[in-house]
């Protein structure tokens, strides 16, 4: 399981572009194929990794080798996505010692962004479909939608912190279910 | 180098980026700055210059802006096991606060208030993940190629049961493979819509 985990997430490591929402489907298109977590597993680990600092798809990693194989599993599993970006940087700085050299991957990029963009917006998409966002149109669905759209006002608009958009999220939830 | 000044140095590189990892609490806008105070003015490792610079690859190489800046600072100092010391350094208080965030709902889990917060996060967490697409979108959709490339991924991964792993090693190629048709069509090569400054990449890495 252990070495599983770590092969995982190394080969993760080397194409998570930007480490965050957009590694989320590469994770749970493994996970929900392995059945190693339940959708709903899934998606409680995605909402904690939101919640704490660092990269998303580095906590989530955390988390799935701790639900999977304790302390061990999470420390394994961190190594393992990191792993990657630590090789990738010490070959870039060893032989792209000058920074101009680097036209190659801005071209590269060029087809890349957009491609990070379709995940994210997949990202989105799933996480939709999973929750109660439309799954009845009852009081739960409003709920969501009225604090989906009020978040998004709030980021987007007025640039608001994700954490406080987050913890006033969890207030309004308490509030209305 | 000798033996005491390489300790210190790997020591240093530890306790900076241990400084900055908890600093992205609710958002990695915070990073790059504090990233540049402890490099540029605190240890005087680098000029403002180099350190954009560096910022600037690090973004291109996979994983999180922060990790790579991270091993892209400790290597240049102290080589790699200096990369490593950074990277311990920057990674060891996010895994203990999302371990520690972790206890704590498994702990609170199933009490009835516990998820009606987690339902109401969980709205939140679709908004932050819109807002991500949003400001990529903004950067990375300006032509025709980009806006096609974009619907094509998506209806891949909506319709076909194709790993998003081989969207995104198909997207290292598209782009290449895009501006050699453009070239040979003698088309206007813009391969990007414009060099954002240091602070939108640290807002857009965050975010993707």
């Amino acid at each position: 399981m252990l070495l599983k985990l770590f092969l995982f997430f190394v080969k993760i490591g080397f194409i998570a572009f930007g480490g965050g929402y957009a590694v989320v489907p590469m994770i749970e298109h493994h996970i929900s194929s392995q059945g190693w977590l339940t959708d709903s597993e899934f998606q409680n680990i995605v909402a904690l990794s939101s919640m704490a600092p660092g990269s998303i798809a580095t906590n989530s990693a955390t988390l799935i080798g701790y639900k999977l194989a304790g302390v061990t599993g999470a420390i394994t599993a961190t190594i393992g996505i990191i792993l990657p970006s630590l090789l990738v940087v010490v070959l870039l700085a060893a032989f792209f010692s000058k920074f101009q050299s680097n036209r190659w991957f801005q071209t590269s990029f060029y087809g890349l962004r957009p491609i990070i963009t379709a995940l994210i917006v997949y990202a989105a998409i799933r996480l939709v479909l999973h929750s109660s966002l439309i799954n009845s149109l009852e009081w739960p669905m409003v709920a969501s939608l009225f604090i989906c759209a009020a978040s998004l006002v709030a980021l987007i608009k007025y640039k608001a912190n994700p954490l406080l958009v987050i913890a006033a999220s969890a207030f309004v939830g308490i509030v209305l279910f | 180098m000798n033996l005491q000044q390489r300790l210190i140095i790997h020591l240093q590189l530890f306790t900076s980026f241990f400084r900055i990892g908890p600093a992205t609490f609710g958002g990695g806008y915070a990073m790059i700055p504090l990233i540049e105070q402890q490099a540029v003015h605190k240890r005087g490792w680098f000029d403002e210059e180099e350190i954009g610079k560096l910022l600037t690859l690090a973004g291109t190489a996979p994983g999180g802006v922060g990790v790579n800046a991270a091993a892209f600072i400790g290597y240049r100092l102290a080589g790699i096991s200096g990369a490593i010391m950074a990277i311990i350094g920057i990674t060891l208080p996010t895994f203990i606060i999302v371990l520690g965030l972790s206890f704590l709902y498994i702990s609170i889990e199933g009490h009835p208030k516990v998820e009606a917060a987690m339902k109401g996060i969980k709205a939140a967490v679709i908004a932050l993940i819109l807002t991500a697409a949003y400001r990529m979108a903004k950067n990375a959709l300006f032509d025709t190629f980009t806006v096609m490339i974009m619907l094509a991924a998506l209806a891949v991964l909506i319709f076909t049961a194709i790993s998003p792993v081989y969207v995104v090693i198909a997207g290292l190629f598209i782009g290449l493979i895009g501006a050699g048709i453009k070239k040979l069509f003698g088309m206007d090569l813009a391969i990007e819509k414009r060099r954002p400054n240091k602070r939108e990449i640290a807002e857009l890495e965050y975010y993707i």
